[in-house]
């Protein structure tokens, strides 16, 4: 057992010990010899693009991501931030025809692009078929990865019909087929922490039934 | 993510110029793999030279019977491109084991080629890196080393390059087209486009500053059998702890190579002289030299077990 040395501590003494320890580490990089640059405006650079098929014109820190244009500055919040760095697919959006990873991109990269979000894909009045599917099959629990989920459920649907090959294809020059193996695997980019996994997937499966 | 300014290219001369003439100038194509290093602020460029407009976009073919392959034809485009499903299969194979759906549709032929390590010691700025800062250290040595190399690492670096793509390209005998700050062009065979870390892992490449990839050829078709096996933690979108690229011929002579294993793609020809007398005698040779940690010594027998299970389908 260890015997710890007995110690008369207060809140009060461990703040005001705290403070006197970050004055005096800190002071000496503060001094007039050796101050800090002083912070310098970021030059925005402008782009343009159409969200939604409404053009968007914006000035932004070159730094700025498609997810962070699209939530921070339009406000279209549908779009979700998970990772930041494409591992759970909360943020996937519809670029040019195909599903990206929003959180991957810089916005500047986008100019002319059309761009499709969830609020894109439907609206509570008027659901996308695969909105509606998620519902009907209760596709998702705390609803987080759901948009991302969605648009690429909508995007896998459209390669499958392209003809765009996936990994558990056997047959590499025959066109694929809406099966459950095709979609489980198409879908691996959107992770879902609640396990809504095979509700989504009888979701899809649902509206590729409906266009076969 | 630090500041950076950010500029589109129009041209590749001058793209490459733009790039050779500021050290901390980077490309940018589809950018999966570099953002994500930027926000870790283990990349840290201070100008960004975007190539989306340079339209190398475009698969042809040659008039040696191959294949020309932009830089910026996406992995999406090009796993689907016809002649590519049906002449060279195993790159279709390995592109569409690697990553996921969203990221093939951004990530590009050219930017594959140059993705970096997945050491967690790399990406991990508290840590000693030589890679990430050359003279640091390596913790990965003596570290978590169960998804590091095995085979031509060195005592400075013993991270492994993660790619798929890259592997079926080194079966193929690929080569690298490139075009620099002068306008110069080179070809460069994909055998030796990765370095082996040696003292200056730092450098993934034989580029020189600048250099800009415009293309990737692909020799005649080989025929055969195509096989890109990937063995991995999950069955989807997770890097390889070993694959396979091979091509079989029907009388049992073939090409292979190993990904997952070392700082670049691993093919020993004379290690595949030997696939007639089975996957045992393949991988003796391939792996010979190996300095696996106790955490990775299984990739070595994982390595013969894939290339049994391969050849035993091109038997099938």
């Amino acid at each position: 057992m260890v015997d710890w040395p007995r110690l008369k501590l207060s809140r009060r003494g461990v703040l005001a010990g705290t403070t006197v320890t970050a004055v005096a580490v800190g002071a000496p990089a503060f001094t007039e010899a050796s101050a800090p640059p002083a912070a310098q405006p970021v030059p925005t650079a402008s782009v343009t693009f159409s969200v939604n098929g409404r053009e968007r014109r914006l000035a932004l820190d070159p730094r700025t991501t498609l997810l962070d244009a699209l939530r921070e500055h339009l406000h279209l919040t549908g779009t979700k931030k998970g990772c930041d760095h494409g591992q759970c697919g909360a943020c996937t959006v519809i670029v040019q025809g195909k599903r990206i990873n929003s959180c991957l991109s810089l916005a500047v990269m986008h100019e002319g692009h059309e761009i499709t979000t969830i609020e894109g894909l439907g609206t509570p009045d008027r659901l996308h078929p695969m909105q509606a599917a998620f519902i009907r099959h209760d596709g998702y629990q705390c609803g987080y990865c759901t948009p991302g989920q969605i648009c690429s459920a909508v995007a896998v649907l459209d390669e499958i019909a392209r003809g765009i090959p996936s990994h558990v294809q056997d047959d590499l020059t025959a066109s694929p087929r809406a099966t459950a193996q095709e979609m489980r695997e198409r879908m691996s980019g959107n992770i879902c922490r609640c396990g809504a996994y095979s509700n989504i997937a009888e979701a899809m499966a649902d509206v590729a039934g409906d266009n076969a | 993510m630090r500041a950076f300014t950010y500029e589109r290219a129009t041209d590749p001369v001058a793209a490459a110029r733009a790039v050779a003439q500021r050290p901390g100038a980077r490309y940018i194509a589809g950018g999966t793999n570099l953002l994500d290093l930027m926000k870790l602020e283990v990349e840290t460029p201070t100008h960004l030279v975007d190539v989306q407009d340079l339209g190398f976009t475009r698969i042809e073919r040659t008039p040696q019977g191959g294949l020309r392959i932009g830089a910026l034809v996406t992995n999406t485009d090009l796993a689907a491109d016809d002649h590519v499903r049906r002449d060279y299969a195993v790159l279709s194979r390995a592109i569409l084991a690697g990553a996921s759906g969203q990221l093939r549709n951004k990530a590009t032929t050219g930017g594959n080629l140059l993705q970096r390590t997945r050491c967690p010691y790399f990406y991990d700025t508290n840590m000693a890196c030589n890679k990430r800062r050359p003279g640091s250290g390596c913790a990965a040595i003596g570290g978590y080393s169960r998804q590091l190399g095995v085979v031509g690492v060195s005592t400075s670096c013993i991270a492994t390059f993660p790619g798929d793509m890259a592997v079926a390209l080194r079966v193929l005998d690929a080569m690298v087209e490139t075009i620099d700050a002068h306008g110069q062009t080179r070809s460069i065979p994909i055998a030796g486009f990765h370095r082996l870390w040696e003292d200056k892992p730092q450098q993934d490449t034989v580029l020189a500053p600048g250099e800009l990839i415009t293309a990737v050829t692909l020799p005649p078709p080989l025929g055969g059998q195509h096989f890109y096996e990937k063995v991995r933690d999950r069955a989807s979108y997770a890097f390889a702890l070993v694959s396979v690229a091979a091509v079989i011929q029907p009388d049992g002579t073939g090409r292979v190579a190993f990904g997952g294993v070392a700082p670049k793609p691993w093919r020993v020809e004379a290690a595949e002289a030997l696939l007639p007398q089975g996957a045992d005698a393949v991988t003796r040779q391939a792996f010979e030299g190996a300095t696996p940690t106790k955490d990775n010594d299984f990739k070595l027998p994982l390595a013969t077990r894939a290339l049994a299970y391969v050849i035993a389908q091109a038997k099938a």
